[in-house]
């Protein structure tokens, strides 16, 4: 599903590099945990993904294609078999729920009759039934993530990125954000979420990847948010 | 590509920068306005040079009494019965003529009346002042200068005159006018263009929400950019629509009404609704053109995808 394989990527006017030499694999169907502070290169690591940017060194494979070798028009190809949620939602405010999450499958040119039998579907799936006219501003801010989760699930993507989606939202939604995470996974799509929340990882016992300053320090199944200091 | 939703997202753009997109819309119009112009006057100068060298002749003017007084030009004294025999004898000899028209002092004395009619000089003036002239129509109005060589300077010959010259000086005027008109264009031109690139930047801007999403989601970049680019299309579509108007408004005030030159001009015959009509299908497809392709450069720029 994602294989790096020895993976740097330095920015132009930073002398350190925000990868070094990175390689892991992530099979179908894993759910993983990307934790490390600030700067470690989390944001890095999910942008390679969703090819944003290319390693400067190295090799990415993300759904068995080599992004380096994947040109700039079959990204947006690539990119429909992605799904991203992120901690600031994302939504348009202009439309309702409904419509936001139809706006991904419109935009790629989906059949009207497709989006109307798809969209009510996932808003059940993530548990926003009959709040599908509501407008993203009338909604708390754990039904704003089910929006934007949604959204990025309708596509029935192999791949979900999640970059801190439970930054934004209290203890208990977060673990209700979580719940439905898992039942995405469990539906085969691959997760792989970028996270602080300790609590989180320590209660879902996933397989954990520690970045630092650039570095894969630790790669560990079934593992916790961080050794104690 | 669904086509609904393609044009809410422009119909929404619009309106969302509403006074930038008026902005364009004037000056794509003034700018093609002042493009078709300069091509009517392009026109209008080649018709009537087609019109007027059909017409003009290279007239040798003959001594008079007058002349031979004077004793500058004519110092043989006025022209003999002889002497203008042998001059048009020895036009029509030549290869480049093709016809010779002799004008007496009285036809010359009756043409001026008819054209200058009751002034002030036209009373005074009388049928001996006239000079006689010989009417020489060439067959290639450009070898002028062979004629005026062979002639000048003759027994009996005051002076050659190509009328030509004193149309160069107006078609020169107009040709003037013409790159004048091109240069402003040319000046609008710019502006329209910088007002689209800017609107594409404000547009791209206040949409950047959608246009990220789209991007997350696999949109194509057609998708993306394609509500840009209709946008600028519009906007210069309206322009070009107005550029037609003023050009169809110019010729109808100009010509037929309001100025009516051509009531006040009637020697010169002016460019008809058919040449106006020829361009306004460039008009168009430069005002929908442009802009787009404008917009499409802009974006590269503005707009990630």
């Amino acid at each position: 599903m994602i294989r790096f394989d020895n993976v740097s990527k330095s920015y132009p006017k930073q002398n350190r590099p925000a990868l070094r030499d990175v390689s892991l694999e992530i099979e179908k169907g894993e759910f993983v945990f990307l934790v490390g502070s600030s700067g470690s290169g989390k944001s890095t690591f999910l942008r390679l993904l969703l090819r944003e940017e290319r390693a400067s060194q190295g090799q990415v494979h993300v759904l068995g294609k080599d992004l380096a070798r994947l040109s700039n028009w079959k990204v947006p190809h690539m990119r429909r078999q992605l799904g991203t949620v992120f901690q600031d939602f994302r939504l348009l405010p202009n439309k309702t729920v409904a419509e936001n999450v139809a706006f991904a499958q419109e935009v790629i040119g989906k059949p009207r009759g497709e989006i109307r039998k798809a969209v009510p579907q996932v808003l059940d799936l993530v548990g926003l039934g009959g709040k599908e006219d509501r407008m993203p501003g009338e909604l708390s801010g754990g039904e704003q993530q089910r929006v934007a989760i949604a959204r990025a699930f309708v596509n029935r993507p192999m791949l979900l990125i999640a970059d801190e989606p439970t930054g934004n939202l209290d203890p208990q939604t977060s673990v209700g954000i979580m719940k439905l995470l898992d039942r995405i996974n469990r539906t085969g799509t691959t997760v792989v979420m970028a996270t602080h929340d300790q609590n989180i990882v320590d209660q879902m016992r996933k397989r954990v990847i520690e970045l630092e300053k650039g570095r894969l320090v630790r790669d560990q199944a079934r593992g916790v948010y961080g050794y104690q200091h | 590509m669904r086509a609904q939703f393609v044009l809410s997202e422009i119909g929404i753009g619009l309106r969302r920068n509403l006074t930038m997109t008026f902005a364009v819309v004037i000056s794509v119009a003034l700018s093609l306005a002042l493009f078709g112009g300069a091509l009517l006057m392009r026109e209008q100068v080649s018709t009537m040079k087609d019109f007027w060298y059909d017409k003009v002749n290279v007239s040798l003017f003959l001594c008079n009494r007058a002349d031979a007084a004077d004793g500058v030009k004519c110092p043989k004294g006025a022209v003999t019965a002889q002497q203008k025999e042998q001059i048009k004898a020895d036009l029509q000899k030549m290869d480049i003529v093709e016809t010779v028209y002799y004008e007496s002092t009285d036809e010359a004395f009756k043409r001026y009346k008819e054209e200058y009619g009751e002034t002030a000089i036209a009373s005074v003036i009388t049928p001996d002042q006239m000079q006689e002239s010989f009417r020489v129509k060439l067959k290639d109005p450009e070898k002028y200068k062979v004629i005026a060589t062979a002639f000048a300077g003759r027994d009996g010959i005051e002076s050659v005159q190509d009328q030509r010259d004193t149309l160069e000086d107006l078609f020169d005027l107009m040709n003037g006018m013409n790159i004048a008109a091109l240069c402003v264009m040319g000046l609008m031109l710019v502006i329209a263009l910088m007002l689209i690139v800017n609107t594409v930047r404000v547009s791209a801007f206040s949409r950047r929400r959608e246009t990220g999403i789209m991007r997350l989601v696999g949109a194509s970049s057609f998708y993306i950019q394609m509500p840009f680019i209709m946008e600028a299309a519009f906007a210069g579509l309206l322009g070009g629509a107005v550029a037609c108007v003023l050009l169809l408004v110019g010729r109808y005030f100009l010509i037929d009404n309001g100025i009516a030159l051509a009531e006040k001009m009637q020697l010169v015959n002016f460019i008809g609704w058919d040449a106006v009509l020829a361009k306004l299908p460039l008009v168009i497809a430069i005002g929908l053109l442009m802009p787009a392709v404008a917009a499409f450069i802009a974006l590269r720029k503005y707009l990630k995808v």
